[in-house]
């Protein structure tokens, strides 16, 4: 047992002199997977991260969510619509919802107007008053008692006086929004009386969300209905796999990693080939040869990848992904500032390494047991 | 003096590898002991509950990118029915699945 382990003691030596025997090439191939394994991990632990705190969060959005369509196209709801509703049983409150998107061509930046609900006392706002979110605040440098103004496309003019920011850490979902009153909003956007952007429904029982979003859409056949559920899909589906840049980044990295590793297992190099050669020559065994040079590729791989992951951790955790801010932001300029809690899932960091560690192993033992096994004289020549 | 040397890269390996695997046990020891964020979430979720919002404000580009559980299938072609998507986080959001349809069928008379 104990002459089993010096044995493998000593190829581990031998495999840590053979790789500071090439010091350069070795950081530099440790430092390129290291990098893919970063990105990716990166990648993996922020998308879990944003799905996750999404998922938590949006769990206290509106079972139901009744938009109006025409033409394929949303449309706004009349009082009608509302009564229709109130009048579905199962339903315990009906809420119809105010809200509209501002584009503010000075910041060049998209914002929220929204009337919060009557039934929010906290976040109830006076004619003339605003609350604003974290990256409203953040982008036009305001504070609670500073004046916000609006200009409507159509040039009305609306005058505010900020009464308070909404907490930071809730950007993720409140970042880009304004709230104001209900006439101001009206008379900003020229609103009639009567119509509503959507209506959100609270039902009593939430395993009856189902029949109740079919008996409404039979009362209203013009109506589209979003169930939490939808929504908590489409929160989700944030960042999958399947979608452009996160394919793009991963296939992108996959195929600097392939070819990585099609390097190795194209062939060793002359000097390798005559090393395997001189040492077979000397009397090591084929399993020693394989044994030494699994070694070194071991400690290659383990390294680059506990060091990318450690990265990505780091990256994703404590800097926010800031690397990503300009993909994630795209053209609009307010993005949320957000905290994540951190957290590890073994699955992912196992898929992480299936998809680089293994085949980088496959691809440095098929060259070596191939040399190994061939005859040192020839391989020697 | 021989047998030293030839042990200093196992040495050395075992050391490296310690302080890795130690970065790596301070990383989940961080994610297990830290703040889970259980408090933060329920206060924000409150405030999803009280303005009834749908969506997180991560991408304010566009409104399908903005609201994405409530955009219409069209939106993302707005300005042609064969435009290309103009907005780079179109890319990070999916399109409804569940969208309310009509038919189109087709017979030969």
């Amino acid at each position: 047992m104990r002459a089993a382990f010096e044995r493998r003691r000593h190829l581990l030596d031998f495999a840590v002199r053979s790789l500071a025997r090439r010091p350069t090439r070795n950081l530099g191939l440790i430092l390129v997977y290291g990098l893919v394994v970063f990105l990716v991990g990166s990648v993996m632990l922020w998308g879990s991260a944003v799905r996750r705190e999404a998922s938590a969060i949006l769990a206290g959005g509106p079972e139901i969510t009744a938009q109006a369509m025409v033409m394929g196209r949303h449309d706004l709801t009349v009082d009608a619509d509302v009564a229709l509703l109130k009048g579905l049983r199962g339903v315990r409150r009906v809420e119809p919802r105010l809200w509209g998107y501002l584009w503010d061509s000075a910041g060049a930046a998209n914002y929220t107007l929204m009337v919060p609900s009557t039934a929010a006392t906290d976040l109830a706002v006076a004619k003339g008053e605003a609350i604003v979110g974290e990256g409203v605040a953040r982008a036009r440098r305001l504070a609670p008692g500073k004046m916000l103004f609006l200009v409507s496309p159509s040039g009305r003019f609306l005058k505010t006086r900020v009464k308070a920011v909404l907490p930071a850490e809730s950007a993720l979902v409140s970042a880009d929004l304004v709230l104001v009153e209900e006439s101001d909003f009206r008379a900003f956007f020229e609103l009639p009386d009567g119509v509503w952007t959507d209506v959100a429904l609270t039902v009593a029982n939430p395993s009856e969300v189902g029949t109740i979003s079919g008996k409404a859409a039979l009362k209203l056949p013009h109506h589209r209905f979003v169930t939490r559920a939808d929504m908590s899909r489409s929160a989700e589906a944030l960042f999958s796999w399947r979608e452009g840049l996160t394919l793009a980044l991963l296939a992108g990295a996959l195929v600097a990693f392939a070819i990585l590793a099609f390097d190795r297992a194209s062939g060793l190099s002359a000097e390798e080939r005559r090393e395997i050669g001189i040492l077979k020559a000397i009397g090591w065994e084929t399993g020693d040869v394989i044994a030494s040079k699994l070694f070194e590729g071991a400690l290659i791989s383990l390294t680059a990848f506990l060091l990318g992951v450690l990265a990505a951790w780091v990256h994703v955790f404590l800097f926010s992904a800031g690397l990503f801010e300009p993909v994630l932001k795209g053209w609009a300029t307010l993005y949320p500032r957000f905290p994540l809690s951190p957290r590890i899932d073994a699955l992912e960091i196992a898929t992480l390494g299936m998809l680089t560690v293994v085949p980088f192993m496959a691809a440095i033992l098929v060259p070596v047991w191939r040399t190994a096994s061939a005859d040192p004289d020839a391989v020697m020549r | 003096m021989r047998l030293r040397s030839r042990r200093r890269g196992s040495t050395l390996v075992a050391v490296w590898f310690a302080l890795l695997f130690a970065g790596g046990a301070a990383v989940v020891g961080a994610t297990v002991i830290g703040d889970d964020g259980a408090a933060r979430r329920a206060r924000t979720a409150g405030l999803v509950e009280a303005l009834a919002l749908s969506d997180p404000a991560l991408f304010t580009e566009a409104r399908y990118t903005r609201n994405p559980s409530l955009a219409d299938l069209a939106s993302a072609f707005q300005d042609g029915p064969a435009s290309l998507d103009h907005f780079p986080t179109g890319s990070l959001v999916v399109a409804p699945r569940r969208f309310p349809g009509g038919r189109l069928e087709a017979s030969e008379n």
